[in-house]
């Protein structure tokens, strides 16, 4: 039978691969056997099967759908700058098969009906898995506990404030508590608005010169210390998100060192700009945390290099042209992520030698799962066919239409990047094809 | 042509024989404000709009002046008469000002960074009149035209800017343009105030008041804004004026032929002494008289005036 990408068989091959498998990419092509969403078989050389239909994959990386722990899918409340459904359909784009959304919608997703709602939505979109992570507090207010058991049992992966940091220490311990018996992980939005005092970028030589309000690096270190003490008294499991200072990634080291059950992520924009990409105030570069020195985005690298920080996250942030055209101080904080986040690491960290590809597919992959605890992120026999065929040589410059997003707030706007999804694939079903990198042509692109 | 580009959005974007241009510029308009009649008819039919987002007394009265003497057409835009508030984007208020068909826009407003945005969307000149605590070029130019008035060139030359530096658009323009002509540039006032990391734009950054005048050709004194932070940045006016005034102490220690420069409007008795505010070293009138000089001159150059047009005479 003849392959065909207009109707995706109930089981076919996936031929002419190299498979990501441990963290590794193997020399030697494979293939993976698919059948009724699951993977039925994977190996190296061919599959010795007959009669199935096949999916060339011409040499492609294959790895397991991406996934991505930290997304702003804006619904319910501003679906002006992106819906689940939009978001899923970036997510398939950027090779993600699972991304965690995170609570501060309008309202925040503070009760079970709400996680449940943000469930539904995402299997109607059907393009990802959409897991929702609930407010700490009631309202994102930091004044009273959301309930833990009931919104785990509606599906929520995860409780964090992000957006805002969590003030009162009290509320953050209790919250913890609650977390390590129900075995999710409190994610940190590590900031301490008393000491950034309304600031809107790194404190440091770019914003003296700007004459732009900077904020200092010692509040999210500060803060970061904060939530570590606190999962180190409670026992619960901290999750501290997009970490972006060298200060913040040494604590983070020691904590992890003492056996502190903390884990952490990076975006792509933090192990790849720094603070001198403000330099004409553009808003593209603003975000929260902010763009930082040069060396916090060396230790941010060589963190995920080193295993201190676990994954890497977008913190996939859309907002609408008109808001991102508000003057730099104005304009709010945040940047999308998913459909460059891929790019950005081959770019970044592969290309620049600071780690394999295998590597940057592990901390896309393996390791989020791990950090929540989800049964994907693996090629392996009996897995959910989650996965995506990667080209980590195509280049290609992003541009404004380059984005399924709602929103076109990208920090890397004109820049040429190597690395995009080919086709992305949900339980067996395709998601997403690039047909510039996976042409119908069947004649084959590159060597053997 | 004395200026490469169509705006003037700051000191940084100025090279220096742009800026030494526009100073020679001003100084014959500077000397046409002896005579009787001082209005140049060069901007006839031009259109002008001044559009201040934020308050502005003397700058706007500065512009507006520069700009009747050389007989443009005026139009005064501002947030508190407009509609324009919060709310509304920079681009919104562009795009209206486009269809006006205006020549020349003069635009102060409370985020850094704004001239210059305006000034990538509209096609007429863009001058910058002040953009959050970023530039203030008009009174860079001003500043530096007082000090080569008394000092001729300036390389080699010690200034030393005192005040609440990291949110001031003057002291930023002055290290700029000083820096560009060989100046040597130090920055004195509370650590709250001046950040560490601007040494890296070729300056000296010193705590100490009496160690930062010592040798001073010139000082220019900031206004301390009290509105903004005193209590949290500072403990208040009375420990400021010990710490940093500029008192009758401070002027005994001078060189004798170091004079002081204040944007104005003065707290006297907080960044300046009254005495020292009346006193012989002050050349505050000067500053006001030739930013009037300077503004002109931009004005004119920035239209397409002929630098030789205006006849070679007096060099003020």
């Amino acid at each position: 039978m003849q392959w065909s990408w207009k109707r995706i068989p109930a089981e076919y091959l996936v031929a002419n691969v190299k498979l990501y498998q441990g963290g590794k990419i193997a020399r030697r092509k494979g293939f993976m056997h698919v059948k009724k969403g699951r993977i039925e078989q994977v190996g190296a050389g061919e599959a010795g099967r007959e009669g199935l239909p096949v999916l060339d994959g011409r040499g492609l990386v294959c790895a397991p759908g991406l996934i991505d722990m930290h997304v702003h899918f804006r619904e319910p409340g501003q679906e002006e700058k992106e819906t689940i459904a939009t978001g899923s359909l970036a997510a398939a784009c950027g090779g993600f098969t699972s991304v965690v959304t995170m609570p501060n919608t309008e309202p925040a997703i503070d009760h079970s009906g709400m996680v449940r709602y943000v469930v539904d939505r995402g299997k109607e979109a059907g393009l990802c898995r959409v897991f929702p992570t609930g407010a700490i507090s009631k309202g994102r207010r930091g004044e009273q506990l959301c309930e833990y058991g009931e919104m785990v049992s509606a599906g929520a992966v995860g409780f964090t404030d992000d957006g805002s940091p969590v003030t009162d220490g009290n509320l953050m311990a209790n919250a913890l508590k609650f977390a390590r018996v129900l075995d999710v992980p409190i994610i940190s939005h590590a900031e301490d608005l008393s000491i950034i005092g309304g600031g809107v970028m790194h404190a440091g030589y770019w914003s003296a010169r700007l004459g732009l309000p900077g904020m200092a690096r010692a509040s999210e270190d500060s803060a970061t210390f904060r939530d570590i003490e606190l999962a180190r008294a409670t026992g619960g499991h901290l999750h501290i998100a997009h970490v972006s200072t060298r200060g913040a990634v040494d604590i983070i080291r020691r904590a992890k060192q003492d056996g502190v059950r903390v884990t952490a992520e990076a975006t792509p924009h933090h192990f790849s700009l720094d603070h001198a990409r403000c330099r004409d105030y553009s808003p593209l570069f603003k975000m929260n945390p902010p763009l930082r020195e040069p060396e916090d985005v060396e230790a941010v690298a060589a963190g995920l290099a080193d295993g201190v920080i676990d994954c890497i996250a977008t913190d996939h942030a859309p907002h609408t042209a008109t808001q991102k055209e508000y003057q730099f101080d104005q304009a709010p904080f945040g940047v999308i992520g998913l459909e460059t986040a891929f790019a950005v690491g081959v770019t970044y960290l592969v290309k620049s030698g600071v780690m394999d590809l295998g590597r940057l597919l592990e901390l896309m992959t393996e390791r989020p799962a791990g950090v929540l605890g989800l049964p994907y992120g693996r090629l392996e026999e009996g897995a959910v066919a989650d996965f995506t065929l990667l080209d980590p040589d195509f280049t290609w410059t992003v541009r404004a239409d380059s984005f399924r997003s709602r929103s076109r707030n990208s920090s890397y706007l004109g820049e040429t990047l190597t690395g995009k999804a080919g086709a992305t694939f949900l339980r067996g079903r395709l998601t997403w094809r690039d047909e510039e990198v996976l042409a119908d042509d069947p004649a084959p692109r590159r060597g053997a | 042509m004395i200026l490469k580009n169509k705006d003037v959005l700051g000191l940084e974007s100025l090279e220096a024989d742009e800026i030494l241009g526009v100073l020679e510029i001003a100084s014959r308009f500077r000397a046409v404000f002896d005579r009787p009649v001082r209005n140049v008819p060069i901007m006839r039919g031009r259109t002008v709009v001044n559009f201040f987002h934020e308050p502005s007394t003397r700058t706007r009265i500065s512009f507006e002046l520069a700009e009747k003497r050389l007989s443009a057409d005026i139009v005064n835009f501002s947030a508190a008469n407009s509609s324009f508030k919060k709310g509304e984007t920079l681009r919104d208020t562009a795009e209206n000002l486009a269809a006006m068909k205006i020549d020349m826009l003069v635009v102060r407003h409370s985020s850094p960074g704004s001239a210059r945005y305006l000034a990538q969307v509209l096609d007429c000149s863009v001058i910058n009149a002040g953009d959050g605590a970023h530039e203030h070029p008009t009174q860079g130019l001003l500043d530096i035209m007082t000090m080569r008035q008394r000092l001729g060139d300036l390389r080699g030359r010690k200034v030393t800017i005192i005040g609440d530096i990291a949110h001031s658009r003057v002291a930023r323009s002055n290290i700029w343009g000083l820096t560009k002509l060989g100046a040597e540039v130090t920055l004195c006032g509370p650590p709250t105030m001046v950040p560490g990391a601007l040494e890296r734009m070729g300056v000296v950054v010193e705590y100490d008041l009496h160690r930062a005048v010592a040798d001073a050709d010139v000082l220019n004194v900031l206004r301390i804004q009290l509105e903004r932070g005193a209590g949290k940045t500072f403990p208040g006016n009375r420990e400021y004026h010990r710490m940093y005034g500029i008192t009758e102490d401070i002027v005994r220690g001078l060189k004798p032929e170091a004079f002081i420069l204040h944007p104005g409007p003065m707290n006297r008795d907080v960044e300046i002494a009254g005495e020292v505010a009346d006193g012989p070293r002050q050349v505050i009138l000067d500053q006001v008289a030739n930013g009037v000089a300077v503004r002109m001159a931009l004005i004119y150059l920035l239209s397409g005036g002929d630098p030789g047009a205006l006849g070679g005479s007096d060099k003020g």
